[in-house]
């Protein structure tokens, strides 16, 4: 299965340089259990969970909503059984608050939400953000806006995701089209926030996460899990520069005696608030982005297909398969088709795009929405190539395989 | 000759080299009633992470203290204190804010953390008005008080906070007065020591943006005041709730012993292992 050497490869990459710290090795003491080796029929918000779990993930604090609530019934069943727990606190805005602190106080941290949830969670996200907090955030969207209808997956929450939080910064967030990746995906975005400490967006949908499907769970030595890098134990607290480095500071967790001053107020890069000089203002913003946009590389994770095709379809998410199918029996029509998945949606992937564009004549953008990423796609493809958007019949709907080759017909005319 | 240095020096983080209090503020006196608790009970500040959220009092710990802290968004420091002190059960994790900050847009994380009677010490300094902002009303401002945001006069009901609190369920509820320095210093080392939510309440006289703009007066004038309208709980008990409308009930208004939220965590850990095995 080509995605499951994908995952490892991703996992590996990462495994030598950074995996440190008792968590990493704790949770390899108890990976008999973590880790549910097997191949399974699972729900894709159960599989969440399980990679969560994987990935070592100690702490999750969460508020009921539709429908992202089996990651949450999954993780309170599951997670104390590992040493671990899923606590359920009075709305989404303690819990990202949970989560930060437990983040802080070295655990690996998540929490599971929908659109409704992000909205609430928004300023803290900034908060996580600005102290560069390691930690993962499960967006299951749904009919939106507002209370919108739970049951319903929509990408109605793509732009939210880059935007929700107040002022200049970059996000990560990973987009899985199948169980199998709502599992693969959550160990890397872990990978990814230990990595680069921040916050780290699974953009899941309610058809994903309630899609149920093969599900195999690999081998707990096959799944390499990497910890935050932290000042050396013993280091002077005072000498300790904990933050805005574009390379990624050690984090001065809580509890080891570095004595760390965290604000999300402007900080230098030891951490002391400044209010007045704008020049410190001005490097805390750019350090803060440039961090994630150094090593835009090695985040963005797209899957291409599009070898000689004229007509590419750029989709992500559970669109992606109404795409591929639409593809296929384009090609079996004998016309040129390929498709370029987004895994990675933030960063943006600007070069992706570019170096499709460069090869096609028409680019067909396709989401779940009224268009949301298109206005970015068409930003870096417009250039080379034709550019048009197909949304469903209905949003709500994915796409119908025989409505996107009606649009390919169209455009290849 | 060797320079003279305060005994509580050593708690300061070395980088800080002023106060960013005002003139007369209560805040000073907080500060040296919680570090002298903690060298009192002989504890160190690598015991404590402190955390606090947006407004005056947030700044008691952030930067002062030299020690872990985290230094929130307004409201929440409460809900962040939850996800610490359960990644670091073995540390005392105290949070300090005032009264916007703890009991207006972060209210609900108060009380259901009270409910859930989670170990940790929560500090409380109510100045009855927003002051970094400049003079606006809080939901502590007595009725009729003219603000900056309440020119005719304030035409709300006032919380009293420590009494919502002993309500919403915290094992340990204490309330003093900036006059009140020693016994508040006794009622923190308590609260360090308790197992579960201890809850602290400290009026703290502004006298910038309460005292001067309500014409209630200077620092002084305002201790004077908090001193005439504090009333001990054993005397306050014996009169009626109109009698006691402009008193403040100091004192340990709960100490009580009943589940904690860590203790009940970890036997509910201990049962699901036990499940697997």
């Amino acid at each position: 299965m080509h995605w499951m050497r994908k995952l490892h490869d991703l996992l590996s990459r990462f495994s030598h340089r950074c995996v440190g710290g008792e968590a990493a090795e704790e949770s390899k003491k108890m990976n008999v259990k973590r880790v549910l080796t097997g191949r399974y029929f699972m729900m894709g918000n159960v599989a969440c969970a399980e990679g969560a779990i994987a990935a070592g993930c100690e702490f999750t604090a969460g508020y009921p909503i539709t429908p992202a609530t089996e990651i949450a019934n999954r993780l309170a069943e599951r997670l104390p059984q590992v040493g671990g727990a899923f606590f359920q606190m009075e709305d989404e805005i303690s819990a990202i608050a949970a989560v930060v602190g437990a983040s802080w106080a070295g655990k690996k941290s998540m929490t599971v939400t929908s659109g409704p949830g992000i909205s609430l969670m928004s300023e803290n996200i900034g908060f996580a953000i600005s102290v560069e907090t390691p930690c993962v955030i499960v967006n299951v969207q749904r009919g939106a806006p507002s209370t919108g209808m739970p049951t319903i997956g929509i990408q109605g929450d793509m732009v939210q995701a880059k935007h929700c939080s107040h002022g200049d910064y970059e996000i990560i967030a990973l987009c899985p089209s199948s169980p199998q990746e709502m599992f693969g995906l959550t160990v890397i975005a872990f990978n990814y926030a230990e990595r680069y400490r921040t916050p780290v967006f699974i953009l899941s949908d309610a058809f994903v996460g309630h899609m149920r499907e093969e599900v195999i769970i690999p081998e707990p030595e096959k799944i390499e899990t990497i910890y935050r890098k932290i000042p050396e134990p013993g280091t002077d607290p005072q000498g300790i520069k904990g933050f805005l480095s574009e390379d990624v500071a050690p984090m001065p967790i809580f509890g080891r005696g570095f004595k760390a001053h965290v604000t999300s107020s402007c900080h230098d890069e030891v951490g002391k608030r400044n209010l007045i000089d704008i020049s410190v203002l001005d490097n805390y913003i750019r350090k803060l982005s440039n961090k994630i946009l150094k090593h835009k590389d090695e985040i963005t994770l797209v899957e291409r297909d599009y070898e000689g095709a004229e007509v590419v379809l750029v989709s992500y998410g559970g669109v992606a398969r109404a795409a591929a199918m639409a593809a296929s029996r384009a090609r079996e029509e004998g016309l040129p088709v390929g498709t370029l998945r987004l895994i990675t949606a933030w960063p943006f992937p600007e070069e992706e795009i570019e170096k499709m564009a460069r090869k096609a004549k028409h680019v067909i953008v396709l989401e779940n929405n009224l268009g949301q990423m298109y206005p970015y796609i068409k930003a870096e493809a417009a250039h080379f190539a034709e550019v048009s958007f197909l949304s469903p019949r209905l949003v709500g709907e994915i796409q119908d395989p025989e409505d996107i080759l009606a649009k390919i017909r169209e455009v290849a005319k | 000759m060797s320079e003279i240095v305060h005994p509580l020096h050593r708690f300061i983080r070395p980088s800080v080299t002023q106060t960013t209090f005002c003139p007369g503020c209560g805040d000073g006196i907080v500060v040296q009633a919680i570090l002298r608790a903690i060298d009192g009970l002989g504890m160190d500040l690598d015991d404590f992470v402190f955390v606090s959220g947006i407004g005056c009092a947030a700044w008691i710990p952030s930067p002062f203290f030299n020690a872990d802290v985290l230094h929130t968004t307004h409201g929440r420091p409460i809900a962040f204190a939850f996800g610490i002190k359960m990644g670091l059960p073995e540390k005392k994790v105290m949070v300090v804010s005032g009264d916007g900050d703890l009991v207006a847009i972060g209210g609900n994380h108060l009380i259901q953390n009270a409910r859930r009677n989670i170990e940790m010490v929560v500090l409380c300094i109510n100045n009855g008005i927003y002051g970094m902002t400049g003079g606006q009303a809080a939901p502590t401002t007595p009725m009729g008080i003219k603000t900056t945001t309440t020119p005719y006069g304030t035409v709300e009901n006032t919380f009293n906070i420590s009494k919502l609190v002993m309500a919403a369920g915290a094992s340990f509820v204490a309330c003093w007065t900036a006059a009140h320095p020693k016994q508040l210093t006794n009622s923190i080392k308590k609260a360090i020591q308790k197992k579960g939510f201890a809850f602290i309440e400290v009026f703290s006289q502004c006298p910038i943006q309460f005292g001067r703009k309500t014409g209630v007066g200077s620092a002084v004038e305002m201790l004077e005041n908090y001193k005439n309208r504090s009333i001990s709980s054993k005397e306050a008990a014996k009169l009626s709730d109109e009698e006691l409308k402009d008193r403040i009930v100091v004192g340990e208004l709960v100490d009580v012993e009943k589940p904690e939220m860590l203790e009940e965590v970890k036997k509910m850990m201990d049962k699901a292992r036990g499940g697997v095995e």
